[in-house]
């Protein structure tokens, strides 16, 4: 690669995929995969290669309510975390559970450091045995992901049973992934980076004393 | 090396008899911890502070003058006192009235407590948490070392010409510690007084604690107190003994599985992976403990928590007896290849000797009738 097309394709794009789903195998992981596949694809011409990681929470579940009970992540989930908060883009699913987003999904957000997704774009994803559902990403999911103050590309890929046996759904995919890779490209990586360490340089006493 | 047990005063059923101690019994055996402390040989009692159930520590220079009296030897200390809610005056008279009855057996964490509601009941805004703990703690410093303050802050009413009685023993401070689990600016703190910070340690993982001890040594040696490795550190700690390794976790377990703090959550054996807590033998207790060593350096306090979780009064007095045990080897162990410029933690005597003596701080007021100097 010479140095000009370096300058074109900068770094590999680190597109990070939380999925919520219980079942083996999932159909919210089912669409997780094809949000993600979809992205790389949209990504190859305009953007270049993309790296993807799972976030699969069902087996951070136990780890999950440990946090909420000690205050600190086990290191499994501390990985977890760290893979969100490394991700230029995120995608996003779960499963609607009575009207909303799982309690498991909410939970891995509630422990995730409000800085994480800042300015992050974030495809969401949902499934459900009903389309009626399908709102819960514009009730739920945006809400959820403004407070972060993460990007919420236009398009939600919302899918009911049903539409795994429909044509529709492709084109959604296809357009969200579009979305997203429009959101990241031509810009520099936005990755929150390392968080601020508060150890390494600590606020000296006198000003503390005359903030107090 | 000081070694000792710090207390919550919490009332918590006990969970393999569905039995709750009545406030009474709890403060009655919280006395009678105290007492055994200081039986089998410890250098420390700590007592917290709290203003709600299910706790029994409010007014804990009550129960330390009460402990003081049935006492000899045994330093009375806090864990924490509440430097945010409580008046610094009223901590600088209560504190220092304790010392003069105890001939200066005392000495106090500083916190800024765990209950929300605890800052509204007395008048407080939990947002301002650190600032209440740097601006409080500013007025007690001085309250104790100048005998005339006129003071005026964000928080409490002002002060003009106020002398806090009555003045400290020999004309000396109690030592004071700082005790947080996660603010860095309490290690800050510590450090630009040149006093102790503590580290509760037993809640969450090892690598924290190490971060919290590093930043207070490094800043310590920064405000020029000395090397970093002369700053007063203290750790908690938590054990469950029994002779035999397995009985001491199978008798254990129903007790941290419905632990107020972290039961119901992660695993006896994870928990104990994560954090300092140690069940089985004594030989393991002394083991374990030794290693702190290897992620804070030397330090000068240890504080075990020993009657929590609803353990009844017997088990805990039978724990402090193990303790008792391993206790001329853990002073052994502590004090193997400890390099001799390490100091030992401040107390009534050695801050009295630092000063160049005792003094008598008495201040003789000025009759306002009479115009008289009694």
């Amino acid at each position: 690669m010479t140095e000009q097309t370096a300058r074109i394709h900068p770094a590999t794009t680190r597109l990070v995929v939380v999925s919520a789903g219980l079942g083996v195998p999932s159909s919210t992981r089912l669409l997780a995969d094809r949000l993600a596949d979809a992205v790389v694809r949209a990504a190859a011409g305009p953007l270049g290669p993309v790296e993807v990681e799972v976030v699969e929470l069902r087996p951070l579940a136990h780890a999950l309510a440990d946090h909420l009970l000690t205050g600190f992540p086990s290191p499994e989930l501390a990985e977890a975390l760290a893979t969100v908060r490394r991700a230029d883009a995120l995608v996003a699913v779960t499963p609607v559970f009575t009207a909303s987003y799982s309690g498991l999904f909410k939970t891995f957000f509630d422990v995730l450091d409000p800085d994480s997704l800042r300015g992050v774009p974030v495809l969401v994803g949902a499934t459900a045995g009903t389309a009626r559902h399908s709102l819960v990403l514009d009730h739920a999911l945006r809400p959820l992901l403004g407070y972060l103050r993460a990007v919420v590309v236009p398009t939600g890929v919302f899918a009911a049973s049903e539409d795994f046996g429909s044509t529709g759904l492709d084109e959604r995919i296809d357009r969200a992934a579009g979305e997203l890779v429009l959101l990241l490209g031509g810009t520099a990586r936005r990755s929150a980076g390392e968080p601020e360490d508060p150890f390494a340089d600590p606020v000296p006493f006198e000003e503390m004393l005359r903030r107090a | 090396m000081q070694i000792g047990v710090f207390t919550v005063g919490d009332v918590t059923q006990d969970p393999t008899t569905g039995r709750t101690p009545s406030e009474h019994e709890r403060i009655k055996a919280t006395v009678a911890i105290a007492r055994k402390a200081e039986e089998v040989g410890l250098d420390v009692f700590a007592t917290g502070e709290h203003h709600n159930p299910p706790f029994i520590a409010s007014a804990p220079t009550t129960t330390l003058a009460y402990i003081g009296a049935q006492t000899e030897r045994i330093i009375l200390s806090t864990s924490t006192t509440l430097i945010t809610t409580t008046d610094p005056v009223l901590i600088a008279e209560n504190y220092a009235k304790l010392q003069h009855l105890t001939d200066g057996r005392v000495d106090l964490m500083m916190g800024r407590g765990n209950t929300g509601p605890v800052y509204p009941w007395f008048g407080k805004d939990i947002r301002e948490g650190i600032n209440l703990a740097i601006e409080n703690y500013a007025l007690l410093h001085r309250l104790w070392r100048e005998d005339v303050v006129s003071w005026e802050g964000r928080f409490r009413t002002p002060l003009q010409g106020f002398t806090s009685t009555p003045r400290p023993l020999d004309g000396v401070a109690p030592f004071v510690w700082h005790g947080s689990i996660r603010s860095p600016e309490i290690a800050e703190q510590a450090a630009y007084y040149g006093d102790g910070f503590f580290h509760n340690h037993i809640f969450w993982p090892a690598g924290h604690t190490q971060r919290m001890v590093d930043l207070y040594r490094r800043r310590w040696e920064h405000y020029g107190h000395g090397p970093a490795d002369t700053a007063i550190v203290g750790l908690g700690g938590q054990f469950f003994m029994r002779r035999n390794s397995q009985d001491a976790v199978d008798e254990f377990r129903p007790y941290f599985d419905n632990a107020p703090v972290y039961g119901h959550g992660p695993s006896l054996e994870d928990f104990s992976q994560a954090t300092p807590l140690t069940v089985g033998s004594p030989q393991q207790v002394l083991e374990r403990t030794l290693s702190f060593r290897e992620y804070v350096g030397d330090y000068q306090r240890q504080l075990f928590l020993v009657d929590h979780a609803g353990l009844p009064l017997k088990t805990v007095l039978e724990q402090l007896d193990l303790l008792g045990e391993i206790l001329p080897d853990l002073r052994k162990g502590f004090a193997e290849g400890r390099p001799d410029h390490i100091p030992d933690a401040p107390t009534h005597a050695s801050l009295v000797a630092a000063a160049g003596g005792p003094t008598d701080p008495t201040v003789h007021a000025v009759d306002d009738v009479t115009g008289v100097s009694r």
